[in-house]
């Protein structure tokens, strides 16, 4: 297993105490990460030493505001094998799957984004909401068909309908990268190949992947991804909208304001280059360049070691797991195509209760549906615990896990 | 434990033996909630006349603390009159809102004083609520 001990001091939320003076085991980086010192610090930075609205304002912090700004996205362009242009700072992920799809929403109906009556959609069962519900209600709005890959039972993506579910109707095909339920890793391939045959737009939702393995979007045969700065050590309110320059150049901007403009009379517009075309208003300036220092923090320990890392928890993770009876891993049992998310259900307990339990002993884990209800009600599940790892995580958080749930169960009298 | 204060035997009899749990037919009016952030559900049948639950009888999903509340509540609130309910459903309401500060009436809420601990942690007290904003819910449109 490669070593990553060295790197957990520098989260210093690791080392304060919780709930019954357990030290924090924190396993819900699924839902955001913690941030390393060198993160916090850069954006503290910004405010002490550089801040200015960027792109304008004839000062020298303006200047400087303007560069660590321009700066932090050709690292951040860089981290994903982009180009700068193509890179656009929103404030989530959460708004760049809007951003687009509000852009083919608004769309004149002679452009090849404009989404009609009788055109098809497609999302899969396993989509958190922020990917699912922006196309339900693009569908909505312009009598569009949502169309939906299901879920296997073991937890993988059902691409036996293939053919059926991408067909000459389809204009989006909207996928997650990997789920943030399940763990399961989307199998591309078939899907853009697919796709692409019917001349669909390919958007994928990488919120799960780019934090954690090394993605880069010229081997990916997509057209649109997104991705948050804080699930990525960065800092909250930062997200990253990536699209092929030529299409994004063929869009139309959804939010309009200052800075996305080229030119302005009383009744007209026209639009800036990229990327600010789609970055209206004073950007979150000290985010993207916090999310920067996370950029060089993560080339830092390697996203090769970062993943070999979190497959070694995981691969833990899924044995211990296995080995007790009463649970249930929801989500492949298999090491291949999975990333470092483990769901589960206790027989007997509610996974609110398990969190409760694992709270009061310092575990710090997700439970619920997710934002993924969708997929709850498919697997006939209320809910489920989830540990989810990054790289500060190591085998004797999982031993703590692993013996806490076997406390559950004593605790709340399961039969097994 | 800390944790003893939100699990109490009492709750976690009910959770596991809910009583009116299964919903009877011939009511005057049913009603669903949920709590969006963690996926319990709670279908609830009422029937009132004369001014008196006469019969209140729910189904759902959920966590311990939630479910037991929802038992515990049918228990307190079946034979009632409307006036009384609404004074138990006012105290465990207060209770839920009290930061750990009060034992609640036992006169009025009887086992469900059991409930006290829940209000030290915010997050579970959308979960003791679940039924009785349903009960609260049903009985003011029945009652409007």
């Amino acid at each position: 297993m490669v070593d990553l001990s060295q790197y957990k001091k520098d989260f210093p939320i690791l080392s304060r105490t919780v709930r019954g003076g357990n030290p924090l085991v924190y396993l819900d980086s699924g839902a955001t990460s913690q941030k390393p010192e060198q993160v916090i610090s850069a954006e503290g930075d910004f405010y002490r030493k550089h801040n200015a609205a960027v792109h304008r304002g004839a000062h020298l912090l303006a200047e400087e505001a303007s560069a660590a700004y321009e700066s932090a996205r050709e690292n951040v362009a860089t981290f994903i094998g982009a180009k700068a242009a193509e890179t656009i700072f929103t404030k989530s992920a959460t708004e760049s799957i809007n951003a687009i799809a509000y852009s083919f929403g608004n769309s004149d109906s002679s452009s090849k984004f404009s989404i009609k009556a009788g055109d098809e959609i497609v999302v899969s069962e396993m989509e958190h909401h922020a990917n699912l519900i922006p196309w339900q209600q693009l569908a909505k709005r312009t009598g569009a068909k949502l169309r939906w890959f299901e879920v296997t039972p073991e937890g993988r993506l059902d691409l036996s309908k293939l053919s059926d579910v991408i067909n000459a109707k389809t204009k989006i095909v909207a996928i997650t990268h990997q789920s943030n339920v399940l763990g399961s890793i989307t199998p591309l391939k078939p899907i853009t190949a697919a796709a692409r045959a019917v001349g669909a737009l390919i958007v994928l939702d990488a919120c799960q992947s780019v934090p954690h393995f090394k993605v880069d979007v010229k081997e990916l045969d997509v057209d649109f991804i997104m991705f948050s700065g804080h699930k990525m050590l960065g800092p909250t309110g930062v997200g990253i909208l990536w699209g092929r320059e030529t299409l994004l150049n063929e869009m139309s901007p959804f939010l309009f304001g200052g800075s996305m403009i080229d030119s302005v009379t009383m009744t007209e517009a026209t639009w800036a280059q990229l990327p600010q075309k789609f970055e209206a208003g004073v950007p979150n300036m000290a985010q993207a360049v916090g999310l920067s220092a996370a950029v060089d923090y993560l080339n830092k320990v390697g996203m090769k070691n970062l993943h070999e890392h979190e497959i070694a928890l995981t691969k833990q993770m899924l044995d211990g797991l296995s080995q007790i009876q009463g649970v249930n891993i929801i989500g492949p049992v298999e090491i291949k195509d999975r990333g470092g998310v483990v769901s589960f259900t206790i027989d007997g307990v509610h996974p609110h209760d398990v969190g409760q339990y694992l709270d009061q002993h310092g575990i710090a884990v997700r439970t619920g549906h997710h934002c993924a209800w969708p997929l709850m009600r498919k697997l006939n599940l209320v809910g489920t615990t989830r540990a989810s790892f990054h790289l500060y995580n190591n085998a004797d958080d999982v031993i703590k896990l692993l013996d806490s749930v076997s406390e559950v169960q004593a605790y709340f009298k399961v039969k097994i | 434990m800390e944790l003893d204060s939100l699990y109490q035997a009492v709750i976690l009899d009910h959770y596991r033996k809910p009583h009116h749990k299964g919903l009877q037919s011939g009511f005057d009016i049913q009603v669903k909630h949920n709590n969006p952030s963690c996926g319990d559900e709670v279908t609830l049948n009422l029937s009132i006349s004369d001014g008196v639950i006469k019969a209140i009888s729910w189904d759902g999903v959920g966590c311990s603390i939630s479910m037991a509340s929802a038992s515990m509540m049918s228990d307190l609130l079946l034979d009632q009159s409307y006036e009384d309910a609404n004074q138990i459903l006012a105290e465990f309401v207060e209770l839920m809102q009290s930061k750990g500060q009060s034992q609640g009436n036992e006169a009025l809420l009887d086992d469900a004083v059991a409930f006290a601990g829940v209000s030290k942690f915010p997050a579970r007290i959308k979960c003791a609520l679940l039924g009785w904003m349903a009960y609260k819910d049903a009985s003011s449109q029945l009652m409007a």
